[in-house]
């Protein structure tokens, strides 16, 4: 079987974009991603794409150009670019096709998102009552994990305080100011023990990228990555998860903790050899808790990680150097694809301001969705 | 009086001094589940009343649609919510109530009630169970 490469990468600028759909902004870095790897679209073999809330991605056709190529729609919520990327890695690796893209961009509407307790098998009441909010999971789920592990809101404000700090070094991101661990502590508090600014809002933005077979590569670009493993996994019994009105007594793993074993076993490789991380940081929370659920530290681990700067850009481990989806939102359909689009940047030692020092040779990402799945990456020079 | 209405008919045993909560036993696998399931391999079961506070949460924003609580930020309230571990049964997400939330500890004993949410079209108020701690 082939080897999979990343040899084009294009995004739209996170945030709001006034006036641009969020298929136009799907284009855009569809053509980006084109010209990043001077291809003509008709050279694309095939494609994987979805947004979760504007529209269906094989519209795009209409503007890349009508050249009949099978080009699939993904829904899996905010593991819906993961998902077409992953799609598009087995399809490669497959040997049906050479050359694809996956594209995943969105355009949601302010304030948390809309929960439609019977498009995930729930009652009515669940969401009548005010019980389905992904913000209340979030909450809920740091809350006993601060208590079982000794975990501060100090912790929780450094990991916002860093996300902005590396979003202010990203000109692609939606928040781009520095903000002070003080002002993230003492802003509004939004759901018991996380403020406004420890969470990810949802936003706008779309990023593509183009994936050949390994040995093609070359013919693309002179700094080709490859995909050494991608992995997804659904909820196992007992973990925690959101938009659930009970859950088991006995305590389980995560979806997260699976689809990463997943992908360290797939790639051959151990933490040990992982440069740059980008974890699922719906807010300060999710970061801190997939940094365990990942194999990246134990449990507990992150109140001293956090505070050595150890996950920052030039720390021991950088994690969500390009500001995460705290500073860049969280379009939904792209929102994945946007953790590899960094990855790739920073082992094509193109990140620019935020570049991660020391030439980082691999790189994870891991995406977590509701109702509970998650889809993890390595890529490596 | 008002007349009172539970949201939802299968979830807990109503009109009741001491309610409960109906949920459903997998008599293969004796795992329980809330709310109740439907099939020839379940036993509806009533769940214990009394458990303790897994983790917890407020509300303090008002929540958009499907919620029928309100619409109007001014007069929406905070709300606290948690999961309540039932020994032996299940954990349940459920309002929490008669607490300032100030004062919930992950561990305290909680105990099940049944209050009144919002009025409906025809003015009866729709009852929601909830949890209280136990005095």
């Amino acid at each position: 079987m082939s080897d999979v490469a990343i040899v084009g990468i294009g995004i739209h600028p996170f945030g709001r974009t006034e006036g641009v759909t969020g298929l136009q902004q799907g284009v855009h870095a569809a053509k980006e991603a084109l010209g990043d790897a001077e291809i003509d679209w008709k050279d694309v073999q095939f494609a994987y794409g979805g947004s979760s809330a504007a529209g269906n991605a094989d519209s795009m056709v209409a503007e890349l150009g009508l050249t009949g190529l099978p080009f699939m729609n993904v829904a899996n919520a905010c593991a819906t670019g993961g998902s077409a990327l992953i799609s598009a890695y087995t399809t490669i690796k497959s040997g049906q096709f050479d050359i694809g893209m996956a594209v995943g961009f969105d355009k949601h509407p302010r304030g948390a998102f809309n929960a439609d307790p019977e498009s995930v098998g729930l009652e009515r009441w669940y969401g009548e009552t005010g019980l389905m909010l992904t913000t209340q999971f979030f909450a809920m789920k740091i809350q006993r994990y601060m208590h079982d592990f000794g975990i501060s809101s100090d912790t929780l404000a450094l990991v916002a305080e860093k996300a902005f700090r590396n979003g202010s070094l990203n000109p692609n991101a939606w928040r781009r100011e520095p903000v002070a661990k003080d002002f993230i502590l003492n802003s509004m508090m939004v759901s018991d023990p996380l403020t406004k600014y420890m969470f990810c809002s949802p936003a706008e933005g779309a990023i593509a990228l183009l994936l050949c077979r390994a040995e093609d590569a070359a013919k693309y670009t002179s700094k080709p990555v490859f995909l050494k493993a991608a992995a997804i996994r659904t909820r196992p019994f007992g973990s925690f998860e959101v938009f659930s009105p009970s859950l088991e007594i006995e305590r389980g793993p995560s979806p997260t903790l699976a689809a990463s074993e997943a992908t360290f076993e797939m790639a051959g490789m151990t933490h040990a050899d992982i440069d740059v991380a980008q974890l699922q940081d719906t807010e300060s929370g999710a970061e801190i808790m997939h940094m365990s659920e990942n194999g990246f530290c134990k449990d507990g681990d992150q109140e001293k990680l956090l505070h050595d700067g150890d996950t920052n850009i030039d720390g021991k481990l950088p994690v969500n150097t390009d500001g995460g989806c705290i500073a860049n939102g969280e379009p939904v359909g792209a929102s994945g694809l946007r953790q590899v689009y960094e990855n790739v940047l920073q082992l094509r030692g193109r990140a620019g301001k935020r570049q991660v020092p020391g030439d980082p040779k691999a790189a994870y990402s891991h995406v977590y969705g509701a109702p509970g799945l998650s889809a993890c990456t390595i890529i490596t020079n | 009086m008002t007349n009172q209405k539970p949201i939802a008919d299968h979830l807990f045993t109503w009109p009741s001094n001491s309610p409960k909560l109906i949920g459903s036993r997998d008599t293969e696998t004796g795992r329980y589940y809330f709310p109740s399931k439907m099939s020839n391999q379940h036993e509806k079961v009533e769940l214990k009343r009394r458990g303790k506070l897994y983790t917890w949460t407020v509300q303090r924003f008002l929540p958009k649609t499907p919620f029928i609580g309100g619409d109007d930020p001014e007069t929406f309230e905070p709300y606290a919510i948690g999961y309540i571990a039932l020994p032996g049964e299940i954990m349940i997400e459920s309002r929490l109530v008669e607490i300032d939330p100030k004062d919930l500890k992950i561990g305290m004993e909680m105990e099940v009630t049944v209050v009144p949410f919002v009025k409906n079209e025809e003015g009866e108020d729709l009852m929601i169970f909830a949890f209280k701690p136990v005095n």
